[in-house]
């Protein structure tokens, strides 16, 4: 089908696009351990596991904000948005090859910062990457769709934090819950649930945010 | 081809184009001219559907793959180089035989040596002349050029002259230019705005 | 002209009929609960206000959603409006929830309440859609760009709520016993007027409010066709 095959070709933009200028990747990878050093020093000794986890998911959700800012900024520059709404592909199939390249970026951040949550905390539970995995789905999604709303105002970057964060509370209490109760599958239910309803959503109205 | 009925535009509060009405058959060739600021962009932009209307209507008969628009900015990649940026459009606008078409159109407007340059390295002219490919990639049916002439030397002027010329009986064409003494002679409308 | 006139001020006066009826009927016939006393009267206010907020966002992401169909400009002041609404009486719901929060368990504010933090966070919500809305130019885009994200918000409600829920399980705040809505008759009478009057009181502000706008908007196009 053409759409996806206009996904696969502005996927492929973005892919291409990062590998060029290679700033979003590594700023998100830095920032993600950097993250989780401050934490290590903002934690009292006697803290408990489950608040590193809280940590965890605090310095993802930064990480994400951080890809987030950058994802429109090649279109942003030059209003090549202009040159990719014009085109006959569906607007939607922008999003999506958006938010595909934003969840391939959360996940290589992810790769580097388990790793080092291990290292610096304590053990990663499969429980956790599950979580991850489908907290990511709604982060790029929901985030994918407010970038673009943001990189159409003035304070760009100002008001993509304050679009984002109310709007991600339950991805983080689901990832949360899913890492420290004794039970996650109902965490990890929910999670399904907001991936489905906020990608369909996003999937939907991101026409009507690139387009008058 | 091209209708508008009390077409005008505003910006917050202050509005560029007012109660505009404009009929553009196919296969004709309006020329706009007007001072910076007067709305030639903007009626250009309305009329590619980049824009919506604040007031009135414009209808333009065809689909977006029909339509080819030349913006102030030539809406290219920086990063990526003319081979890519023309591929991606290629692929987008879905055009047969891709990269022939698109060596085709590299070499008539002098850019096949520079086609693996990052664009964010070409001169303006450069970038202008790369747009004008972009714009003629997937042959439209309707051509929207908003100064096509700026940052072009004597010789590339030349390149769009002759691109204007085919395409007047082939295409219908809105050209909007603050300079109209090239356009002007082939052009069968004429619009000025204040 | 004259018809809309009409109908403002019947709304108005309903509405304060209503609030007048509601606040008298919550403060002095409504009977005594048994737990609670007279502190448990201010339910009467505050979970009206609640749900009349429900109502405004409702109402807006309606609006938004006729924008979005219908390209219709005159729909994105009326989703504006309605959001403007909701967020004033979510920040009543905010203050009266915090009142009886003090009066009731002596803390201005618990997490343990549900609809508290819920609130909470579509005030926060509902704060970004304004500066949104300040951030962007007036025109096509805002309109879109501001239903778009009104129609994000009614989503968050529920998920939120379910999220809220979900979180009590680990986070383990101190659990205050409060009666639920187990009301007598007569208790839910007197709900039901105060009910009434705050959504008499959201119609008549959003009737006023958008009048007032559309007079403003109609103010400046007669200036601009004058010059």
């Amino acid at each position: 089908m053409t759409y996806f095959a206009d996904v696969a070709a502005l996927a492929r933009k973005d892919i291409l696009l990062e590998l060029r200028s290679r700033d979003t990747l590594p700023a998100m990878l830095l920032f993600v351990v950097s993250a989780l050093v401050v934490f290590h020093f903002s934690l009292p000794s006697d803290a408990s596991a489950t608040a590193s986890t809280g940590l965890l998911w605090i310095a993802l959700l930064f990480t994400a904000l951080l890809g987030l800012g950058r994802a429109f900024s090649a279109e942003r520059e030059q209003r090549v948005l202009d040159g990719l709404v014009l085109a006959p592909c569906d607007r939607s199939a922008i999003w999506l090859a958006k938010s595909l390249g934003v969840l391939a970026f959360l996940g290589v951040a992810e790769a580097v910062a388990l790793p080092a949550y291990a290292l610096f905390f304590g053990p990663v539970g499969w429980e956790l990457v599950a979580a991850i995995v489908l907290a990511d789905i709604g982060l790029a999604a929901v985030g994918t769709l407010l970038a673009a709303m943001a990189a159409a105002s003035r304070a760009r970057e100002l008001l993509l934090p304050l679009l984002f964060l109310p709007l991600v509370i339950p991805v983080v209490v689901g990832g949360v819950g899913a890492t420290v109760v004794e039970d996650p599958g109902r965490y990890l239910g929910f999670l399904a649930l907001y991936d489905l309803i906020f990608a369909i959503l996003s999937w939907a109205s991101f026409e009507y945010v690139v387009a008058e | 081809m091209i209708r508008a009925r009390g077409l005008g535009r505003r910006f917050g509060a202050k509005r560029v184009l007012r109660d505009l009405d404009l009929e553009v058959p196919t296969g004709g060739f309006l020329l706009v001219t007007g001072a910076n600021g007067s709305g030639k962009s903007t009626l250009l932009a309305l009329i590619a559907g980049l824009l919506a209307p604040t007031e009135g209507e414009v209808d333009v008969e065809l689909p977006r793959e029909r339509i080819g628009y030349l913006a102030h900015e030539p809406l290219v990649y920086r990063e990526l180089t003319a081979l890519e940026n023309l591929d991606l459009y290629g692929r987008l606008y879905h055009v047969p035989e891709r990269r022939e078409t698109i060596g085709a159109l590299l070499e008539r407007f002098g850019l096949w040596e520079a086609r693996h340059q990052r664009v964010g390295s070409y001169s303006r002219g450069m970038q202008q002349r790369l747009a004008l490919c972009r714009v003629l990639l997937h042959d439209p049916e309707l051509l929207l050029l908003d100064e096509p002439y700026s940052g072009l030397d004597a010789s590339a002027q030349t390149l769009v002259d002759d691109v204007l010329a085919e395409s007047v009986g082939t295409r219908t064409l809105v050209v909007a230019s603050h300079d109209p003494e090239h356009v002007g002679p082939l052009s069968t409308q004429a619009l000025a705005l204040a | 002209m004259s018809l809309r006139n009409n109908r403002a001020v019947l709304l108005a006066a309903a509405a304060s009929v209503l609030v007048v009826a509601g606040f008298a009927l919550a403060l002095f016939w409504a009977p005594e609960d048994a737990d609670q006393g007279f502190s448990q009267r201010i339910f009467y206010i505050h979970v009206p206000i609640a749900l009349t907020a429900y109502a405004c966002f409702g109402w807006g992401a309606w609006k938004a959603l006729r924008l979005l169909w219908t390209r219709e400009p005159r729909y994105d002041l009326e989703s504006y409006t309605a959001v403007h609404m909701g967020v004033i009486f979510g920040i009543l719901t905010l203050v009266t929830g915090s009142i009886w929060a003090k009066i009731s368990w002596g803390v201005w504010w618990t997490w343990s309440e549900r609809q508290l933090t819920l609130f909470l966070v579509l005030f926060l919500f509902y704060c970004a859609y304004f500066m949104l809305r300040f951030s962007v130019e007036a025109g096509p885009r805002r309109a879109n760009l501001s239903a778009v994200y009104a129609l994000f918000g009614v989503a968050l409600i529920p998920v939120s709520f379910l999220a809220i829920r979900l979180a009590e399980n680990f986070i383990h705040p101190v659990v205050f016993t409060r009666d639920g809505p187990q009301m007598s008759g007569s208790m839910f009478f007197v709900f039901c007027v105060c009910l009434a009057a705050m959504l008499a009181l959201f119609a008549s502000l959003y009737t006023n409010e958008l009048a007032g706008k559309r007079i403003d908007a109609r103010l400046r196009e007669l200036r601009e066709a004058l010059e």
